[in-house]
Parts: C-alpha cells; sequence; structure tokens
C-alpha cells in the first residue's frame, strides 16, 4: 500500500519540505518543493541555505527573529515567508521548523505551507485595521475640536476683576463630553458668568451645550435677573430638545464700588459655588434650585454674594465634587479645603490647581468632565 | 524614573565584579545572551537589560518620539550607568545595540572601559560606495514581514523569562514568547534600527573596542564589519566561523573565546 512507502510519503507530502544544517544550508528537498517552487533539486540542494530562497526584508525577519527562536528553542512555528520562485515570482508561505538531532549532528526540518490566499486575507485585515485607526484618529480630532468650540478660546475677562478658568475634558480626551462655561458682556459695566453640564456625551450633549450657551446669550439680553434668564433656557430646551436637561448656573457679576464686587446668580440643578473670605472662610453660597429641561415652570431664585477684595467664589461643575478614587468621592470637604489653602493665589492658578488635584485624585483619568470659573477681587492697591 | 523596572534589569555574578552591560539587538530580548553571560559570571558584574518596548521592559515607558532614533536608547544606556553607578563598564551589544553603546560611548565616554560589538553595522542601507546590504525598498518588505508575523501577537501574552540553561525545553505557552512584543513598538523599532546611518559616529567612539564579526552574515557582511574596525580608532577585529547574524545564539563558543582574548 502507498501509505507505508515513506519515500513517497515525504516526496509527495501535503507540505513543501527542506532539510538544512544548523548554518541553514539545503540539505534535501521533497518533490513538492521542487513542483511548488519550480526548482531543480541540484538548484538548490548543497548551493543554496534556506535564507537565500527568502526576499531581502524576509531575509532579515529570519535572521532577527526565526534563527534566534530556533537556536533558543529547537523549534518555530507559524513565521511567514514570502519564498523567492526560480521564476523570481514571491511564494507567500507559513514555515515550521524543528531541530533533529542524529548521529551527524544536527539538522533542520523545514515545512512551508503555501499560504497565498491567507496572505492577502492578512493583508485585507491590515488595511482594515489602518482604516479603523485613521477612523478613530479623525474621530478624536473632530471631537477636541468640538470640545474647544464651547468653552472660550481665550481666558475671560472682566475689567478690574481676576477671572481664572480650567477645563479638563473626560479621559483621554477622545470624547466630548457636557460640560461648558462662558464669560460674557451684557449690559455697560455689567457681566455674565455661566457653567454647566449637559446630560451624556458625544455628539448629542455637544449639540445641547452649544444650543444652551447661544440660548443663554440671547435670553440674557431679554431678562435681567439670573433667574429668569434660566427660565427662559428651560422654556427654550423644552420646546426645542424634548427628552434632555441640563445643569447651569448664571451669575451676574457687576462692580458695587470701587472695590468690590456684586455677584447675583441662580443655580438651575447646578453644584452652588464656594465662597472664600479674605480671611480662609470658606462656605458654599445661595440656594439650590431646579434642573433645566424638565418641569415647565422650575422652582428658580437668585442669590447674591458680595465678593471684598482678596475674597473669591469658585463655580464648578460636578466633575469636581464627584471625582472618583474606587469607591470613594473627592467630595465637597477636599474641594474647600483646595479652595481655602491655594487663596492667596491668582485666580487662573487657584483654578488649575483644583483641576489638577481632581485629576490626580482619580489617578489622571478622570471619567468625567471637570470646570472650574474663579472670580476674585484683588487686593487693596499698596 | 526606576531603571530596574523600565528595562526589566537583572543581575548576576559578584558584586564588586567589573560590569558587563548587555544589550540585544532588534527582534529579541536579554534572554538572547543566555549561552554568553554564563562564560562570564565567576568574574565580572553581569548586568541584562531589555530595551524599552522589547522583552519585560515597561511598555508604558515607550515614548514615540524619545525613541525614534537611537538616540534615545543610548540615553537609557547612560541612564543604567548612572543609576545603578556602574563604572568601568564593558559594553556588549548585540548589532544594532553595539551602534547604541558607540553613541552611549560618544556622549559620554567617562563610564566606560571598553566596547563589544557583536555582529555591528552602521549602516544597512546601501549608499554609494558603501555597500549596507539593503535598498530602502527591502526595509520596506521588512516592515510587511513584520506585519504579517505579528498577526498572531497577542496583547493577552505576557513576556516570559526563559528558565534553565542549555537549549531549553520549553513549555508549550512559552512558544515564540521571547521575539513577542508590542507590534507597533515592533515596527518602529524596525524602522529606527534599519534606517539609522551612524558612520559618521564611529570615529568618536574612543574607548578601547572589539568588532566580532561571522563571516557568513546575510545581514552584515563582513565588509560592513571591516569598515566598523576601520573607523573605529582603538578597535580589534575578529572574525568567526558562524554563519548567521547572532553568533552569540549560533556560535557561543566562538564567541565567548574572543571576548576574552579581548577582555
Amino acid at each position: 500500500m502507498r501509505e507505508s512507502d515513506f519515500e513517497d510519503l515525504y516526496e509527495n507530502a501535503a507540505c513543501a519540505q527542506i532539510s538544512t544544517t544548523m548554518k541553514g544550508l539545503i540539505l534535501r528537498v521533497n518533490r513538492a518543493f521542487l513542483e511548488w517552487t519550480g526548482y531543480a533539486a541540484n538548484d538548490v540542494v548543497g548551493e543554496k541555505r534556506f535564507s537565500d530562497l527568502l526576499t531581502p526584508g524576509g531575509r532579515i525577519y529570519h535572521e532577527t527573529h526565526y534563527a534566534p527562536l530556533l537556536s533558543m528553542q529547537g523549534f518555530a512555528r507559524e513565521i511567514a515567508v514570502d519564498v523567492v520562485a526560480a521564476d523570481g515570482r514571491r511564494l507567500p508561505a507559513l514555515v515550521n521548523a524543528v531541530v533533529r538531532e542524529d548521529s551527524d549532528g544536527e539538522v533542520v526540518r523545514i515545512a512551508l505551507f503555501p499560504a497565498e490566499d491567507r496572505r492577502e486575507y492578512e493583508r485585507e485585515l491590515m488595511r482594515a485595521r489602518r482604516r479603523a485607526e485613521e477612523s478613530e484618529a479623525r474621530g478624536r480630532a473632530l471631537a477636541q475640536t468640538l470640545q474647544a468650540s464651547l468653552i472660550p478660546p481665550t481666558p475671560p475677562q472682566i475689567p478690574h476683576l481676576d477671572v481664572g478658568a480650567a477645563f479638563r475634558p473626560a479621559g483621554a480626551g477622545d470624547e466630548v463630553g457636557g460640560d461648558f462655561y462662558d464669560v460674557f458682556e451684557i449690559a455697560h459695566g455689567a457681566w455674565a458668568v455661566v457653567i454647566g453640564d449637559v446630560r451624556g456625551k458625544g455628539a448629542g450633549a455637544a449639540a445641547v451645550t452649544a444650543l444652551a450657551r447661544y440660548t443663554l446669550r440671547a435670553a440674557a439680553m431679554q431678562a435681567k435677573e439670573p433667574h429668569g434668564i434660566l427660565d427662559l433656557l428651560n422654556q427654550a430646551m423644552i420646546r426645542q430638545l424634548g427628552d434632555t436637561f441640563c445643569t447651569v448656573l448664571f451669575a451676574r457679576v457687576a462692580p458695587r464700588d470701587e472695590r468690590s464686587f456684586e455677584v447675583t446668580f441662580s443655580s438651575g440643578g447646578h453644584p452652588l459655588p464656594v465662597y472664600v473670605s479674605g480671611a480662609g472662610d470658606a462656605a458654599f453660597a445661595g440656594r439650590p434650585g431646579t434642573i433645566i429641561g424638565v418641569l415647565d415652570d422650575p422652582p428658580l431664585h437668585d442669590d447674591t454674594v458680595v465678593l471684598e477684595p482678596e475674597a473669591l467664589l469658585a463655580f464648578y461643575t460636578d466633575g469636581v465634587t464627584e471625582g472618583r478614587r474606587g469607591g470613594d468621592l473627592y467630595g465637597e470637604g477636599r474641594l474647600l479645603g483646595v479652595l481655602t489653602e491655594a487663596r492667596s493665589s491668582d485666580a487662573t492658578e487657584i483654578a488649575e490647581r483644583l483641576v489638577a488635584d481632581v485629576v490626580e485624585y482619580q489617578g489622571s483619568l478622570p471619567r468625567d468632565d471637570i470646570a472650574v470659573v474663579v472670580l476674585k477681587v484683588p487686593g487693596a492697591p499698596r | 524614573m526606576n531603571v530596574i523596572e523600565r528595562n526589566n534589569i537583572s543581575f548576576l555574578g559578584p558584586e564588586d565584579g567589573q560590569p558587563m552591560l548587555f544589550a540585544h539587538g532588534f527582534g529579541c530580548d536579554k534572554n538572547m545572551w543566555r549561552f554568553v553571560y554564563p562564560e562570564f559570571e565567576d568574574n565580572y558584574r553581569i548586568v541584562l537589560f531589555d530595551h524599552v518596548g522589547a522583552g519585560g521592559s515597561d511598555i508604558s515607558a515607550y515614548d514615540r518620539e524619545k525613541y525614534s532614533s537611537l538616540d534615545g536608547y543610548a540615553q537609557d544606556v547612560l541612564e543604567i550607568c548612572e543609576q545603578l553607578d556602574l563604572r568601568d563598564v564593558i559594553f556588549v551589544g548585540h548589532s544594532v545595540s553595539s551602534m547604541i553603546g558607540a553613541l552611549a560611548v560618544k556622549r559620554d565616554a567617562s563610564r566606560f572601559a571598553s566596547l563589544i560589538m557583536v555582529s555591528p553595522s552602521p549602516s544597512f542601507i546601501n549608499d554609494g560606495d558603501y555597500i549596507g546590504g539593503f535598498n530602502r525598498s527591502d526595509i520596506e518588505e521588512l516592515l510587511e514581514s513584520l506585519d504579517s508575523n505579528y498577526l498572531g501577537w497577542s496583547s493577552a501574552i505576557a513576556p516570559v523569562i526563559m528558565g534553565n540553561p542549555g537549549r531549553p525545553q520549553l513549555a508549550e505557552e512559552l512558544t515564540n514568547s521571547f521575539c513577542r512584543t508590542d507590534p507597533d513598538i515592533a515596527r518602529h523599532f524596525a524602522h529606527v534600527t534599519f534606517t539609522s546611518d551612524n558612520r559618521a559616529d564611529l570615529p568618536h567612539v574612543k574607548v578601547r573596542t572589539l568588532v566580532l564579526q561571522c563571516s557568513d552574515d546575510a545581514i552584515a557582511p563582513v565588509s560592513v564589519g571591516r569598515y566598523v574596525h576601520e573607523h573605529v580608532p582603538d578597535s580589534e577585529f575578529a572574525l568567526l566561523d558562524a554563519t548567521g547574524h547572532c553568533p552569540n545564539l549560533s556560535a557561543p563558543e566562538q564567541t565567548v573565546a574572543a571576548m576574552k582574548s579581548f577582555l
């Protein structure tokens, strides 16, 4: 029976076979190899090394990966190579090799499996992966551009008041979060400071954020009192968007006299700002109000804080207080502590320090956006 | 930054021995010295390390910009010498790492006693009269070959350090592991390795140097080894009767003998 004919089993095996010395010199090849590559036995046996059959690039791979593997572990598996045929064609193949010892020393037995279709499939996979990577990079760039458009491009300024802001998007910065802030002039000598957080993330949240920002700017021209402005935003959101909501804090900032400012604000479900006096007493200011975009007539009200020299008022989003480390929250205590400690710095430094502290607390990869705006009245001129 | 963790450093031999710092080349990790360092273990302090991105190194320390030239790797070598306070170092580098060693010596020779370059090539790409052995298109082909060979790579497989000396009978799950690394890093390192041209740096190697050359090396031919010998001022040349690019694996006895007679 043919299956007991070992010569035939070798010569006409289902794969090409080569035996070489440890140095790679070809000692024997089977008929399947000769038919596949078009070489005559005496072209290769005793003439060529295995690596001579490879492309130059494949040769480097052979020397830097395959040969060391073979020396180190006595075998190598599933190495992809291109064998250069007698007529110069490249024949993609997968290689398995094993070192055998006999009385004459060590030989390497190599089996080559033609892998043309597989290689084409692999190339297709590589192309798909490159496309996926490119599209991911585009998505990230788009998200970052969009994110940047939702906060003021330059640090906000109000005459005679020190204004600082800091913002850190969630995660690795490849998603658009829902936090925003804005500072703009509403009437001669009066300014608006807005900070908010739209539910959700991504393109949907960005659209709501954009609507909230321009609606508030328009509403600030129609109504004067902060709670009235938030009411206009509430109506617009219910009318135009339906099933979404946000928390917003709107503050009207105006000079009270030469040295102090009056801040009147209304919170639509937004965390209350922290007031820190020049002496270092810190407390939450104002009364909570209702979230925007849910009720037709949400309970909202105004509170007023007077900022004397050296006092500060800090607005922030819940990315600060709800920053998480395991099961623990950053919390209000830490927030008050950092603001008190940092109070003698300028407003920008205070805002940046708070954001950095929250980021560090979470091990550098915050799960939510973090936005902070700090207003500080400069000290008395010396 | 802790270089011991970053570069997966291991020590052998007497603590007060003269340090031999072994650097692996492209494709493998520090295990490729396993047939060589035991021969020096009695008399020298053996320091083995993985380049960042290879073997058991801290992959998170991989900085594409830093490692976009061999200088980044040379900086790591100097940092290792400084942090471990190694003096009078015998630097043993294989292939690209022999150039990394040359760059480290060029930047600060004060910590080095000598340099052993195993299968060095200052430039793999042909340039006029200089025959590096390859064209640019060959290097592109290598990168494609890497892509194809790393398809089976899985980030779930942690690098494994191999156990006993001699040719080890490895457990199934260790198959090919010492040549595994993150495919993106391998690609980048390959690009940096095979497109670097450090010919102009050779005259600045101001320590005693040994060039170890295989008689039959398909990627760094004898003429390239001789070129290195001719351009490194205080260098000796040893031709090994060996095939391939890794005499430390294919001809460890000859490699060790040549190193010993140099030292």
